[in-house]
């Protein structure tokens, strides 16, 4: 008897246009160019859209998302979060600027009683985030290929085999808007004089936007606390 | 300053402890509210300001004003098509392009889909736990349920005891597994919840319900705008083809079973907001029609734009479905036409924002918008450089301008809208409020209020609902009478376009009055500028000290715990803000007391 190949979904988060925050966007992007798969396998650039993600991850078994995460760690280190970690870890602490929605809509897909079987995130410590306009940093900008190597490495584990293309894609035939591809949109950007490009640290710089100092150690706190309740 | 009244009408005293609420992530800019309670926990001051530069439009400048929706629209995640759409309408304006009649329909039917989609997950999603306690639903008599079900919503066929049984032991299972999910951080045993338990679960099931219906929403703007989660914009028109007879071939032109798909899609709509969402706030207010706090400016100053134009290309506000029009104090007997090309109406004042003008007596028109910040703290400012525990007020306090119609301070969203509608007797827009007001028992000054904004949003979706199956009946009549046509790509090629131009474009976003103005010099952008309906409303004060429409919305509430106040979320998430935060609450000595979650 044949069985119906599990429900794939490989989805960006973020704001393309805040530095590093596009990171999740660009390297969805950049693993469609390269790779092929199989029909039972999406890519999706689910940019800051929230809620409106919630029907995607309902229907995914399996479910890798790419983003910028705060860690604490230092600029550029790639960090992979798996299954039942994600949701707990992102529900506790502030990681990112839009995770805690992100992790509002694993919680809503759960009530509804569609949680993916299998979850990865893959997150990237940022460089820069106020950079409004601006592009990923080249530390962020290594880790595109890596990252896509981990996901390729979880969907193998999975019996999910991609297909490397012959020659890449055009860099428009994105999954995203032809209108924001990375070349043109750092090579058009407006010289620093005519457009202010940072954000307003002052009113904001109290520590609320570091990550945990000792990550592991967080993580293992969180972990059992909610081994303590359960 | 202890005590002072500012022209637009309110009592200001900054003498008793103060409140922090301070929003922090920034996926639309941060928004961070101060109010000063008095001994009775009464609000008597209310100061919002917007902590971070929003660059929203600089990174336009030079580059093609044909893209300038595809960055627009990755502002924020929640308006993404009504950006794209003021984008392209601002570009046609400034090049004079018009757009074919189906191009129109379609883009109506597009911006009423998001009007409804934003709409009902707001209330659902992210307003309704103001109003609904989860944790008390727990206590609910499932058979209970059933009844005011049966008595709310009879039309809604999901109403067993069986059924609320289901979901609420669902829901106890969530609880007990210690993750509430989005309910956490709720202040869960505050009094300011009203609701009995029964209605706390109807509530908190119809939360799932509407959770699954949403996504039906979605699939309109897809098969529309050609993709998933950011659909496709062209300036002309729309980028889909029409081709009755093709086939379903990926990327194949819209045909005869992707219309009767969304044909479904409206219909099903139209039953999901008459059968519950309208029930719902009917049954929720009937608990809450006590609480008529945050009415601010609705009373008195508000502005809609107007959209939803009937046949394409004509923008004037007898064409508009939505209502266009500005009142002033208070004066609901006067509906004042609105013009975003005259210099004189709307201007944006930055004497309390960061910035500098050369003259900051003077207001300047977004076409002759400046830009240049001037980030200085007033002498009465608590805190340090770094981290600021309290504002100062009288001086510079937020990265917001205060854009202002006429001088005055005015409050835009579905409650503007529905008020500027009513004023002028819109036959829909009265018959839909004046049987609400019926049903609750009220008089039309609660329209005047947070629950009235919150009621506003429902109707308007209700109507929105009625106005696609409008619009996607015009399509077809259209396609039947021979005309395929969906884009005028005429003056497509920059090569045709004069040396130098400037255009606007509006809409109404789900949250209120949305514009862009483009200069385009030698076929780029010159200069770009939106202001969006959270700067309307979260604006700080003007040179004349009035106060905007979050601040004046908070004024003279009672607050029942200073340090979980429910009640400023309540009344600030009324709005529909475009920000998603986390809150910090402090205390007069800068301790903080709670970290609660705004949603």
């Amino acid at each position: 008897m044949m069985t119906a190949p599990p429900s794939v979904l490989i989805m960006g988060i973020g704001n393309l246009l805040w530095a590093d925050e596009g990171f999740g966007v660009r390297a969805v992007e950049e693993l469609h160019r390269h790779y092929a798969f199989p029909e039972n396998v999406r890519l999706v650039d689910g940019g800051t859209q929230g809620i409106y993600l919630v029907q995607h991850i309902r229907e995914a078994d399996i479910l890798i998302v790419f983003d910028a995460v705060d860690y604490g760690l230092p600029s550029g280190t790639l960090k992979l979060v798996e299954g039942a970690e994600v949701p707990k870890f992102l529900g506790v602490k502030k990681v990112s600027l839009h995770q805690t929605g992100f992790q509002e809509v694993l919680a809503m897909a759960e009530m509804l009683g569609d949680y993916p079987r299998h979850l990865l995130l893959i997150g990237v410590q940022p460089v820069e985030l106020d950079d409004y306009g601006g592009s990923l940093r080249p530390q962020v900008k290594a880790q595109i290929l890596p990252a896509i190597a981990a996901a390729l490495s979880f969907l193998k584990e999975h019996g999910v085999n991609a297909h490397r293309r012959t020659a890449p894609l055009r860099e428009d035939a994105t999954i995203s808007t032809p209108e924001t591809i990375m070349s043109e949109y750092e090579t058009g950007r407006p010289p620093e004089t005519d457009a202010l490009r940072s954000g307003d640290a002052r009113l904001l710089a109290d520590g609320r936007w570091h990550g945990p100092a000792d990550y592991e150690a967080e993580v293992e706190r969180i972990l059992s606390d909610v081994a303590e309740r359960s | 300053m202890t005590a002072i009244q500012t022209p637009n009408g309110f009592n200001l005293d900054n003498s008793g402890q103060r409140v922090v609420v301070d929003p922090v992530t920034r996926i639309e800019g941060h928004m961070r509210c101060e109010v000063n309670v008095d001994a009775e926990n009464i609000i008597r001051n209310a100061v919002s300001t917007g902590t971070m530069w929003r660059g929203l439009e600089v990174i336009l400048k030079g580059r093609d004003p044909r893209d300038a929706w595809a960055f627009v629209q990755r502002i924020c995640g929640v308006c993404t098509g009504t950006h794209a759409l003021t984008s392209v309408r601002a570009v046609e304006d400034a090049l004079n392009i018009q757009i074919p009649e189906n191009a129109n329909s379609i883009r109506n039917i597009m911006q009423l889909s998001l009007q409804i989609h934003d709409h009902l997950v707001h209330f659902y999603h992210l307003h309704a736990l103001d109003w609904v306690n989860p944790v008390n639903a727990l206590k609910a008599d499932p058979k209970a349920t059933s009844e005011l079900q049966m008595q709310t919503g009879p039309r809604h066929p999901k109403s067993s005891p069986g059924y609320f049984r289901d979901v609420q032991n669902r829901l106890k299972k969530f609880v007990e597994s210690g993750q509430l999910g989005p309910f956490k951080n709720g202040y869960w045993t505050n009094p300011a919840y009203l609701l009995p338990p029964e209605a706390d679960l109807m509530a908190v099931t119809h939360y799932l319900e509407a959770l699954d219906f949403q996504k039906e929403i979605m699939t309109t703007r897809t098969i529309f705008g050609g993709k998933d989660t950011h659909p496709n914009w062209l300036v002309g028109g729309v980028p889909c083809a029409i081709n009755m007879d093709g086939d379903l071939a990926a990327g194949a032109p819209i045909n005869m079973e992707r219309l009767n798909y969304v044909a479904g899609v409206i219909d099903r709509t139209i039953d999901f907001v008459d059968n519950v969402y309208i029930p719902d706030i009917i049954a929720i207010g009937s608990f809450y029609k006590g609480w008529l706090y945050g009415g601010g400016l609705s009373g008195k100053s508000v502005l809609a734009y107007g959209d939803i134009p009937d046949r394409a290309n004509d923008y004037s506000p007898g064409n508009l479905m939505m209502p266009s029009g500005a009142i002033i104090n208070g004066n609901l007997q006067e509906v004042h036409p609105v013009d975003l090309r005259d210099p004189e109406q709307v201007q944006e004042f930055v004497p309390h924002s960061w910035y500098s003008y050369p003259d900051e007596s003077k207001g300047l028109h977004p076409w002759d918008g400046i830009t240049e910040p001037n980030y200085k703290l007033g002498p009465n400012t608590i805190g340090t450089s770094t981290n600021i525990q309290q504002l100062d007020e009288s001086a510079k306090y937020s990265w917001i301008k205060a854009p202002r119609w006429r001088g005055h301070a005015m409050e835009v969203g579905p409650l503007a809208r529905y008020v500027v509608g009513y004023a002028q007797g819109h036959a829909e827009i009265k018959e839909q409020v004046d049987s609400t007001l019926q049903a609750l028992n009220v008089p039309l000054s609660a329209l005047f209020s947070t629950l009235g904004r919150t009621a506003a949003r429902a109707l308007e979706a209700q109507w929105a609902a009625r106005k696609q199956k409008y619009f996607f009946q015009k399509l077809i009549a259209n396609i039947k009478a021979g005309d395929s046509s969906t884009a005028n790509t005429e003056k497509f090629d920059p090569s045709t376009w004069p040396k130098e131009v400037k255009g606007v474009g509006f809409t109404e976003a789900p949250r209120g009055a949305l514009a862009h103005w483009v200069r385009i010099k030698n076929t780029k952008i010159d200069n770009y500028q939106c202001v969006v309906p959270t700067t309307w409303n979260g604006s700080p004060r003007d040179n004349n000290g009035n106060i905007g429409a979050f601040e004046a919305s908070l004024m003279n509430t009672k607050v029942e715990r200073a340090e979980e106040p429910v009640e400023i979320l309540r009344t600030i998430h009324s709005f529909d803000p475009c920000l998603a935060c986390s809150t910090h609450v402090m205390g007069p000595d800068g301790e903080e007391l709670a970290n609660v979650k705004v949603r």
